[in-house]
């Protein structure tokens, strides 16, 4: 449809306030479904890759780097996920091994065709975010 | 002293069909190859982040440990009969081959693979054994030197690190200007590159023991190197391993050999200090 034409936050606007986020990142509302294989995928989220969740069985290894997020939007309200997936180092710390999705702020001497990128666009992690919200105890 | 290399197509490690992966530690268990109990986990020297370090080995599939604690079987053994082979051939413009100088390699190399990387006192920089064997055929045999893993070099470096099979690393920081290549090299371990913004410590030390994905997070030590992989079916050099690793946080790749790779190679070699070298480890 027209979502890709849709307002989006650059990554160095994103505005973080006590660990959250509140305003959306773009003006499309996230889709779980497509949050979801955002999530999976490994050259995306590839969140699987540290965490385990077990509505997610089918999809083999799941990394146990990081806690399972089996029950995430009990813990945690939409803003804060949202901060989370944006930048991890905001929420977390400095020392967090989660990278951040939707942030500039990152190692140095980032393969060329990356710079300035990324890891997700502002949608995908609106996405993420709605599915992240299904995952309730 | 050549040995047939059985099974080298043999135990591709079986991975487990469940999603989820155990959370598995390092196993207990006794690495002797050839009737040479190696050590595999020692008390870490002064200044480490761990309190025992612990070689790769203890991390990986039942199958592929029992791939290395078996010379017939392990793969690893083909390069080192190569090595054995390019160590008595005569190259370049002087007529020599290393054995003109050095003899028998199981003498003459016999610790060489447990203390490098070494102060050049020439270069004014580490050395590290594929930097010596160019050195050698530069200097001394009127060759020239290899290209980054051509596969003589890997074959030669694996033969003489194999000499050393059991021996204790141990690096000689206090010769030259080593210990400012260290420091260097300590930086470079805990500096965060590419999109994805991890460091070595990332991995190796924060989530040592735990899972990414499929792979066993070991503490990333190069007393094996080169080893044997299952994935790509051939030999691994430690330079090879250090730019896949930095690869996949999405950073640009340093140069082989490049003064950055060297001081993580006197650094990381110095956190295996104590392990025996285990050349050719057999990893997945
Ligand atoms: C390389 C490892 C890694 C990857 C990849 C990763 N995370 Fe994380 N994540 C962590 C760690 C580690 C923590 C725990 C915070 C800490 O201790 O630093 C965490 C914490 C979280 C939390 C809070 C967990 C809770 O229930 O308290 C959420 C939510 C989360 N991550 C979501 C994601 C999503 C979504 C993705 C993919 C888009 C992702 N993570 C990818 C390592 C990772
Ligand atoms: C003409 C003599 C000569 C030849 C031929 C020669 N070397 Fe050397 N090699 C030396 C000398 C002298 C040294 C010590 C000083 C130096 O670093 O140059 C040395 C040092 C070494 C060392 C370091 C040993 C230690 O314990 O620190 C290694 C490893 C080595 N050579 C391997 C080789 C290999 C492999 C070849 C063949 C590709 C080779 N050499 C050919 C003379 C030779
Ligand atoms: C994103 C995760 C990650 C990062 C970052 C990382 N590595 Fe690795 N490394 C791995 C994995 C996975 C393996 C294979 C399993 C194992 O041995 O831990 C590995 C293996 C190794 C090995 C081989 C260990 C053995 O016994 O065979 C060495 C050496 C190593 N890494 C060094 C480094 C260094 C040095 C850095 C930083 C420049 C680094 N790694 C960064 C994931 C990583």
């Amino acid at each position: 449809g027209w979502a890709a034409e849709a307002a989006e936050v650059a990554p160095d606007q994103v505005k973080f306030e006590d660990n959250m986020v509140a305003a959306s990142l773009t003006d499309a509302p996230g889709n779980p479904e497509e949050g979801v294989k955002v999530f999976v995928n490994r050259g995306l989220g590839n969140c699987l890759a540290c965490h385990v969740v077990k509505s997610l069985s089918k999809e083999q290894f799941h990394g146990n780097v990081a806690p399972a997020l089996d029950g995430a939007a009990s813990r945690w309200k939409m803003e804060e996920l949202r901060a989370i997936v944006a930048d991890s180092k905001k929420v977390f710390g400095e020392q967090t091994v989660m990278p951040g999705f939707y942030s500039l702020e990152i190692g140095d001497n980032v393969r060329k065709d990356l710079v300035g990128k990324p890891i997700l666009t502002a949608q995908q992690v609106e996405d993420v975010v709605a599915y992240l919200a299904t995952l309730k105890e | 002293m050549k040995r047939i290399v059985l099974a080298a197509l043999a135990a591709v490690a079986a991975m487990s069909g469940s999603a989820f992966t155990a959370a598995a530690d390092p196993v207990d268990d006794k690495l002797v190859i050839d009737d040479k109990e190696m050590i595999i986990r020692a008390p870490a020297p002064e200044g480490h982040p761990f309190e025992e370090v612990m070689s790769g080995w203890l991390f990986r599939e039942a199958e592929t440990r029992a791939t290395e604690a078996d010379s017939f079987a392990n793969p690893g053994m083909l390069a080192v009969e190569q090595g054995e082979e390019i160590w008595n051939t005569v190259e370049g413009s002087a007529g020599k081959s290393c054995a003109s100088c050095h003899n028998d390699a199981a003498e003459s190399m016999k610790s060489a693979g447990a203390s490098f990387p070494k102060w050049d006192p020439d270069s004014k920089k580490p050395i590290n054994v594929e930097l010596q064997i160019d050195k050698c055929r530069v200097k001394n045999m009127g060759a020239e030197p290899y290209k980054f893993d051509a596969p003589e070099q890997v074959a030669l470096t694996t033969y003489i690190k194999h000499q050393s099979l059991g021996q204790p690393v141990k690096l000689d920081l206090a010769s030259g200007e080593m210990q400012s290549w260290f420091d260097k090299g300590k930086d470079n371990y805990y500096n965060r590159t590419g999109q994805l913004n991890f460091s070595c410590s990332s991995c190796h030390e924060a989530s040592m023991g735990k899972y990414i994905r499929a792979d066993h997070l070991s503490q990333g030590q190069a007393n094996g190197f080169p080893t044997y992989r299952f994935n790509t079916g051939g030999m691994v050099s430690l330079h090879n391993r250090f730019r896949g690793c930095i690869r996949d946080t999405r950073a640009e790749m340093p140069k082989a050999f490049s003064d950055e790779l060297m001081a993580l190679e006197v650094y990381v070699t110095w956190r295996g200090t104590g392990l025996s070298v285990e050349t050719p480890a057999v990893r997945q």
